[in-house]
């Protein structure tokens, strides 16, 4: 069984019909025990940093995700859950988040108008090192975003892909242990984003440490 | 860099897609479940679906549509027709959509569009904007005029001047119908959808006129669109996506294959 964790940020749905789809069950909760006792968590999110922790602290959901994920859990974090998993965001004047990956959160500024923001459609993601989840899978991939934040994370090997975007070369994907987070939505990037959820549906949450001097966010 | 997307558009009336010019001689094509499954498997980078009798029947969106497609299809997608203020593009949201898209009413209301934005983010607000061409120059210097309820009635408004207030009032996207072009098959309006591409600082979808793939690289080179919507073209089987995205390729365009 697969749990949502919903914390009023955005819409879940999706994400329920991308693993039905899939044949994974899944349900969804905002009960801080529930997250803690998961097999496996979902962390989507869609909308602001500074009201998401807000509802994450109220609920008492800040200290379940930490638990789980110390726990070894599988843990997956989609968009605003990719950014919340950091340390800090500059949204919203600056937000403390989970801090259970290295980095911060910074808003896109692009010198040039063609690139608008936020970051919306698809665009290629290039993986940057090896992990069990991305056996066989082709160099680049095409993913749905929509975003005008993007994580850079203080350990540049905890990334694990690349996509090109503003002046920058973003984190659109990182791991770490039993951690996966993706800037794009898996769960709304057709084929290649639903295999993706697939092999994390099915993942046992054990990955070899990356070496230290994979390319840098 | 982004991909040009390719978004079929699905006019539903009274629960069964049709095609013909838009509002005239339609005929039914079948479920819109179904048919947005065979887009979504043959490679749509999103999708649009219009209630378009909703409004006129006085009714809201068909919810339980948008939430079967939204089971459907793993790709983002917009619903339009039957928007009368934010609790209903609360309800489309809640049933599985991405985008919520208005027309008519912004024009009569355009604070829908601030409070939609404010509401759900900038992302899920679209802007519909079906555009006549003029000779009034005076009320409307593009040569372009907004028109409202399925092109029958002009405003006297500007097109570009419309498109870039909806930009400043938070839509994330603006479509650019052109009823010159709409069901012609020669080609997108390029004129409208450049000057619209230009003036604001938001993803421009340019839609009417599709035929063949050099019609969609014109779209996109020329006239700077970030998408098009694709409709008759795909619904008659006269092409696929696959056979398009392939086309647009070999022409030099960055698709998702």
């Amino acid at each position: 069984m697969i749990t949502i964790v919903d914390y009023q940020a955005g819409n879940l749905t999706s994400v329920k019909w991308a693993l039905e789809e899939l044949g994974h069950p899944a349900c969804v909760t905002s009960n801080p025990a529930a997250v803690i006792a998961a097999e496996r968590l979902i962390f989507p999110g869609v909308g602001a940093a500074g009201a998401a922790m807000r509802h994450l602290r109220e609920r008492g959901l800040a200290d379940a995700l930490r638990d789980a994920a110390a726990a070894g859990v599988p843990l997956l974090g989609i968009c605003l859950g990719m950014q919340i998993l950091f340390e800090r965001s500059e949204e919203d004047g600056g937000v403390e988040t989970l801090g259970l990956l290295p980095g911060t959160v910074r808003r896109f500024r692009p010198s040039h108008p063609r690139d608008k923001v936020p970051h919306m459609g698809w665009n290629r993601v290039r993986w940057v090192r090896p992990h069990p989840l991305l056996e066989g899978l082709p160099n680049e991939m095409c993913f749905y975003f929509v975003h005008s934040y993007y994580v850079r994370p203080a350990r540049p090997e905890v990334t694990l892909g690349l996509t090109d975007y503003a002046d920058e070369s973003f984190c659109a994907a990182a791991a770490a242990d039993n951690l996966l987070a993706t800037q794009f939505h898996i769960e709304k990037s057709g084929p290649a984003g639903l295999m993706l959820l697939d092999r994390f549906a099915r993942w046992d949450g054990h990955a070899p440490p990356p070496r230290g001097e994979a390319a840098g966010c | 860099m982004l991909m040009r997307r390719l978004i079929p558009c699905l006019d539903v009336v009274r629960g069964r897609v049709t095609k013909g010019v838009r509002f005239r001689d339609n005929v039914e094509l079948g479920d819109p479940v179904e048919i947005a499954r065979r887009y979504y498997e043959d490679g749509c980078d999103e999708l649009v679906v219009y209630d378009i009798t909703a409004s006129a029947e006085h009714r809201a969106t068909d919810l339980a549509m948008v939430a079967r497609v939204a089971r459907a299809v793993h790709v983002p997608f917009a619903v339009g027709g039957g928007i009368s203020g934010v609790p209903d593009m609360a309800r489309v949201l809640d049933a599985g959509a991405e985008k919520v898209s208005v027309n008519s009413l912004a024009v009569q209301r355009p604070e829908i569009i601030r409070e939609g934005a404010r509401a759900f983010g900038s992302q899920c607000v679209v802007l519909g904007l079906d555009a006549a061409r003029t000779d009034n120059r005076v009320a409307c210097p593009s040569g372009y005029e907004v028109t409202i309820r399925g092109f029958r009635e002009r405003t006297g408004r500007d097109a570009v001047e419309w498109a870039r207030q909806a930009a400043e009032l938070g839509a994330g996207e603006v479509v650019v119908n052109a009823v010159d072009a709409d069901g012609t098959r020669e080609g997108y309006e390029l004129t409208i959808t450049r000057l619209i591409a230009e003036a604001v600082p938001i993803p421009v979808v340019a839609s009417g006129g599709a035929g063949r793939a050099e019609h969609l690289r014109d779209a996109f080179i020329t006239a700077k669109a970030d998408a098009a919507i694709v409709a008759g073209i795909l619904h008659t089987g006269r092409t696929t996506l696959a056979r398009l995205k392939a086309e647009l390729a070999a022409l030099g365009v960055p698709v998702r294959s």
